[in-house]
């Protein structure tokens, strides 16, 4: 075996400028992947943090039918008393949940005391709030974070809108579940810049003040928002939380709850697929490149050396040697250009992190690329280049086996 | 017992709707450690001739037996592995593998064709060396090395396996007379020493005379046979 390689390695050195050429295109396509994966994979998982942790949550939990009517926020799909109960105590069950919080969700009317304009209200319990959606205190970019009662959050195109600042009074009107309609009035607490998606414009007040506007005699929840220790266990939370609200019925003997997890809440996953999609396509360039250079070099050295395929194999070498040594050359190869596009890749993704760039995300500005590959990323790439190069090769090297050694001596 | 049978041996090359003859019906017997000759001119099939002795093709017709071996019976794999145990090959071009030394060239067919273990096969390539005077170029490539050079590499690559057989088709045709006669005493003297059989084609009249038993070719036919020193086998 160790005699194969050293003849596969003379072999691909006689030809140094082909072989450094081939390895090089490999190289380069390594890179290539490697980077836009790195980076790729980056600016999707900021997307990702930046709209699950700013508004939405990881998974969020509904009664059921609400997601589908979520324009009107409707009251009356509010989740009460025994269901309420029964959720919180089956969601402090669940060890991968880190935190969750309770909101009532519905619309009004927003007046300065001169213009009223619509609005959309999220009512919470801040500090759940702030544990369940981490990123939301660092949307509040003019007055305080500290929501209390009476306080309102509003957000920054109501704020210029309508010329409000914070410490202004406004009032809040709201129709609610029964048909009234309800005025209350809040001091504003701070403005807030909008997040990328549904809910992004969204005002935010105390739970107990929603409580009082819309009248509620006891305690109602619109959303479960739900945050995981892992993002990772996110398919697998969501399917196991689904199977276990699956058997929570109402007194018809429906599904009370229903589950969703970010991707289904947010327009953004299809940007997050759009992501993958392209990586897929940049790898399978990749493995088009792979395939057609290294069988193109292979093709070429089994042509210029079938004199010598023909001399070896008269002397007696067995058609399955002749195989393997093409073979191996392909393999080596393609273990080159994996090397030295691992190393290229990494260094130039080491570069791109320690030159801080900067980029923008729909509000927000100035986030740093934070390109990171996995060595799981690297595996696969390099697996993926050597296991292509071997296929590559495996054609040329099968006809240089089954050559007839008469026929390839006579060769000129 | 002979170490090589030919009876009747045919052989036709088709060429589209063509036939070509290039053996019509060939028989002999060679003895082990002779040292042999087919000459004959352009086109009378020493060629073919050799290839059918060497495995490395079969005939159309007749029975050619190789060391107990009937030639036309073996696969492609079989007769692979039978050419690797029983016969060494010199070629016109000196056919080196260029990107071996010289020594390693030699250690092929022990290493990729037999399984020899190291001590043995180090010692068998040194003795060759020796033996075809090698010993100082032994890490040179073929490609730093003369003709004349080449083919005794050849040479001892043929021989590094202890075959019964070592067939050359026109071994001198690329060396000057005076290489072409060395290298065709070097055969010789491996004969004597390693008793193996040469069989050699050439068209060249002058080095025909080394060999001990010429076998005259015409047109895919045998025409004559000439036997020096008296041994005559048929
Ligand atoms: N592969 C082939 N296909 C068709 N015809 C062939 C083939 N090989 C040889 N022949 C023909 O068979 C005959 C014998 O050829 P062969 O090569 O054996 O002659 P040779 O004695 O070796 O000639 P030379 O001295 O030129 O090498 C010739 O007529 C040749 O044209
Ligand atoms: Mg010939």
């Amino acid at each position: 075996m160790a005699n194969l390689f050293k003849i596969a390695v003379r072999n691909l050195l006689r030809y140094k400028r082909r072989t450094l050429l081939t390895a090089s295109l490999i190289t380069v396509g390594v890179v290539f992947v490697l980077v836009f994966v790195a980076v790729a994979g980056s600016f999707k998982n900021m997307m990702i943090g930046q709209i699950t942790d700013s508004m939405i949550g990881h998974v969020q939990v509904h009664r059921k039918g609400f997601v589908a009517s979520i324009e009107t926020l409707p009251l009356n799909l509010n989740l009460k008393g025994g269901a309420i109960a029964r959720l919180e105590k089956i969601l402090d069950a669940q060890p991968e949940v880190e935190a969750y919080s309770p909101r009532v969700k519905f619309g009004g009317m927003f007046s300065n005391f001169t213009e009223t304009s619509s609005i959309r209200l999220t009512a919470i319990d801040p500090e759940r709030e702030f544990k369940t959606v981490p990123l939301l205190p660092g949307r509040v970019t003019a007055g305080s974070k500290e929501l209390k009662t009476g306080g309102i959050l509003i957000p920054e195109l109501l704020a210029r809108g309508m010329k409000v600042k914070p410490g202004d009074p406004v009032v809040i009107v709201a129709t609610n579940a029964d048909g009234s309609v309800n005025g209350k009035q809040f001091t504003v607490t701070g403005v807030m810049e909008s997040a990328t998606g549904p809910g992004g414009r969204d005002g935010y007040i105390h739970l107990g003040d929603a409580r009082e506007l819309l009248r509620m005699e006891d305690r109602q929840v619109s959303e479960y928002a739900v945050r995981l220790k892992k993002f990772g266990n996110l398919a697998a939370f969501s399917a196991k939380l689904e199977g276990i609200l699956a058997g929570e019925l109402n007194q018809q003997g429906k599904p009370l709850f229903e589950v969703h997890a970010w991707e289904k809440l947010s327009p953004f996953f299809n940007i997050a697929r759009m992501i993958d999609l392209m990586t897929l396509f940049i790898k399978l360039m990749l493995i088009a490149i792979v395939l057609i250079s290294i069988m193109n070099v292979m093709i070429m050295a089994v042509y210029e050396r079938i004199r010598e395929i023909g001399t070896i194999a008269a002397i007696g070498t067995q058609p399955g040697k002749i195989l393997s040594m093409f073979v191996i050359e392909g393999f080596c190869m393609g273990v080159a250009g994996a090397l030295i596009g691992n190393s290229v890749g990494i260094g130039i993704v080491q570069l791109l992190n320690i030159l801080k760039i900067r980029y923008d995300f729909g509000q927000q500005q100035g986030i740093v690329l934070q390109a990171g590959i996995s060595p799981a990323d690297i595996l696969v790439i390099s697996a993926t280049v050597i296991v292509v190069s071997v296929i590559a090769s495996l054609q040329p090297a099968f006809k240089a086996s089954r050559m007839e050694p008469i026929k390839a001596l006579r060769h000129v | 017992m002979s170490l090589l049978i030919a009876e009747e041996v045919g052989k036709n090359y088709q060429v589209g709707e063509v036939v070509i003859p290039a053996l019509r019906g060939v028989s002999f017997a060679i003895d082990p450690a002779s040292f042999v000759s087919f000459i004959g001119p352009s086109g009378s099939g020493k060629t073919t001739l050799l290839n059918l002795i060497g495995c490395l093709d079969m005939p159309t017709s007749g029975r050619l037996t190789v060391a107990g071996a009937d030639v036309g019976t073996l696969d492609r794999k079989q007769s692979a592995s039978f050419r690797g145990a029983n016969i060494g090959f010199i070629f016109q071009d000196f056919n080196l593998l260029p990107v071996l030394t010289v020594s390693e060239n030699i250690e092929y067919p022990l290493l990729m064709v037999q399984k020899v273990p190291p001590g043995e096969r180090r010692r068998r390539v040194t003795a060759l060396l020796e033996a075809v005077g090698m010993v100082d170029q032994q890490d040179k490539y073929p490609d730093q090395i003369s003709g004349g050079q080449k083919q005794r590499v050849a040479v001892a690559r043929a021989l590094v396996t202890n075959p019964k057989l070592v067939l050359a088709d026109e071994p001198t045709a690329n060396l000057d007379h005076q290489t072409a006669y060395m290298v065709l005493n070097l055969m010789k003297k491996m004969r004597d020493e390693f008793k193996t059989t040469f069989i050699f084609s050439t068209h060249d009249q002058k080095i025909v005379g080394e060999a001990e038993i010429i076998y005259l070719l015409e047109d895919g036919e045998l025409k004559g046979k000439e036997v020096k020193g008296g041994k005559n086998n048929g």
